[in-house]
């Protein structure tokens, strides 16, 4: 492993294309920045190329994209040389991702114990007996009650809520060392959202993992991350500390802000956001 | 006065699951109210039964001091309009937006459709230029505005709305609350509105409703919830949640 304080991730000018009918779409347009053992939070509104950034590292784009980028490293690994092979043993192992909906990222047809453990054997010689000891350890970790219980339940048997804790436990169990978090927390109640967001939060912190978290949620980003990357039609509009966003200089992320309605303000109409042609530019 | 929705004691039953706990619920004519709660609640239960697509079990229902049984007649569903969570659910694929416009028209026997169709685009801010788009050459706003002329096509004066711009980016559900209070000022509107984002609902409504397991926790007007003068721990507990993430100290590492 490399040194704590070294950058974990490095991406320079990632482009990615997609080619339709009409001719070729970018998705991403030139999208640089880097990662530490930190928080970093993307975000934008739909179609704005954050997703596609993220699955761009992870390796998921779809086989008629194109990526491009003058760097994309991970832990000084060019992921965008490594043969497919290499890609998938980092794939899970020292990077590893949370979907929106655990619904559809979990096997309908497996138990959630048997998933945290395949994800388990899949990247590490353990015997049979450990590796469930392991998976129950993993899931008691993300706080669930009962864990031999849930071990043996299938997705369907659990709530939303209890499916993206065992989401995490499968993610987080084979030590990973970066997670890209896209929209973890979107399809859940807001006092859900909480208590799954208190786990990433702590789990991050202790296994000092650098993290990724794609939102659309301003705010929620702003008040869980370090570091939040705003981006609009492809790009990177603006970079700042979570902290200093109420100083936020692009009209863009000024607007997102305010737009939102809040408890005590009373605004009627609601500012809206004034779209301008040259941010895209 | 006469309420404009009246609900007394409703139970909803789905087979065996009592999604509605006896719910009582009186709401002003012209007033906005709002129905908070997490998934599970039964928030959007009481929406459907008083839309008619929930089975009752027991309570009643008065709309306008009519007091609604099983079947609804079609003065009913003229008063009474429903704005439902997904835009790409809840308008027909192969019909476009003319069409869709035109069904309640014809339905209700309305005359002049040119010129309510014409009128209703215009209302919610699209314009001649849209009317004959099918539904997937629009953005979820422009889809959820077309649901919304859809609905205001009829001059109804009950607008039930479900999580209206849940499914929208931030920007815009901007546009979407302030179109919907644009044409509620205008018209006159009763609105009943189901969310779960409690700022939402300070923002649109006037009173307010916090359920739980099929049951009212607490009744609040909105300036309560600015001034956080709550009594239920639920209530607490989700205005504590629509600010944001806090990290407490055992957390900090």
């Amino acid at each position: 492993m490399s040194g704590q304080t070294g950058t974990l991730l490095e991406v320079d000018d990632l482009r990615v294309t997609f080619p339709t009918r009409t001719g070729m779409i970018e998705a991403v347009r030139g999208v640089s920045f880097s990662l530490g053992r930190e928080r970093l939070g993307i975000v934008g509104e739909s179609g704005s190329g954050k997703s596609q950034t993220g699955r761009a590292i992870m390796g998921l784009t779809p086989p008629q994209a194109r990526i491009s980028a003058s760097k994309l490293t991970f832990d000084g690994i060019d992921l965008l040389g490594v043969s497919p092979r290499q890609r998938r043993a980092l794939r899970g192992n020292r990077i590893a991702m949370i979907l929106q909906d655990p619904k559809y990222s979990l096997d309908p047809v497996m138990s959630i114990g048997r998933q945290i453990v395949e994800t388990l054997r899949t990247h590490e010689k353990v015997g049979k007996v450990e590796a469930r000891e392991r998976a129950l350890a993993m899931l008691e970790a993300v706080q669930i009650r009962d864990p031999k219980r849930v071990f043996d339940l299938h997705p369907h048997e659990v709530s939303g809520g209890m499916g993206q804790r065992a989401m995490i436990a499968m993610m987080l169990i084979a030590g990973p060392e970066m997670m890209i978090a896209d929209e973890p927390t979107s399809a859940l109640d807001v006092t859900v959202q909480l208590d799954v967001l208190g786990i990433l939060d702590r789990l991050v912190a202790e296994r000092g993992m650098g993290l990724i978290f794609i939102s659309h949620d301003l705010r929620l980003v702003s008040s869980f991350c370090d570091r939040v990357i705003v981006m609009y039609a492809g790009k990177v509009v603006e970079q700042l500390k979570a902290s200093e966003l109420s100083q936020a200089r692009h009209p863009y992320t000024r607007g997102l802000l305010n737009c939102m309605p809040k408890i005590g303000a009373d605004r009627h109409p609601l500012p809206v956001l004034d779209r301008k042609p040259e941010w895209a530019a | 006065m006469t309420s404009a929705i009246a609900v007394d004691r409703l139970e909803v039953i789905f087979d065996r699951f009592r999604a509605l706990k006896g719910v009582s619920l009186d709401v002003q004519p012209g007033e906005s109210f709002g129905l908070v709660g997490e998934s599970g609640s039964g928030k959007s239960t009481l929406l459907r039964a008083i839309a008619g697509l929930a089975p009752v079990a027991s309570g009643s229902i008065t709309v306008n001091g009519k007091t609604l049984g099983t079947r609804r007649d079609k003065a009913f569903y003229r008063e009474v309009q429903m704005i439902f969570q997904d835009p790409y659910g809840s308008l027909h694929p192969r019909q476009t937006v003319d069409r869709l416009l035109q069904e309640p028209l014809a339905i209700h026997g309305f005359a002049d459709g040119e010129r309510r169709i014409e009128r209703a685009l215009d209302e919610v801010g699209l314009g001649n230029g849209f009317r004959f788009r099918y539904a997937h050459q629009l953005s979820g706003g422009q889809r959820q505005r077309v649901a919304i002329a859809r609905a205001l096509i009829l001059e109804p004066s009950i607008l039930l709305l479900d999580e209206p711009t849940s499914a929208l980016d931030a920007s815009v559900q901007a546009e979407v609350l302030n179109l919907l209070e644009e044409v509620r000022r205008r018209r006159k509107l009763t609105f009943l509105m189901v969310s779960h984002d409690l700022a939402i609902i300070t923002h649109m409504c006037e009173r307010l409703m916090v359920m739980q397991g099929g049951e009212a926790v607490e009744n609040l007007v909105a300036n309560d919830l600015v001034e956080r003068r709550v009594t239920k721990d639920y209530t607490r507990n989700l205005l504590r949640a629509s600010d944001g993430f806090v990290r407490t100290a055992s957390e900090q590492v």
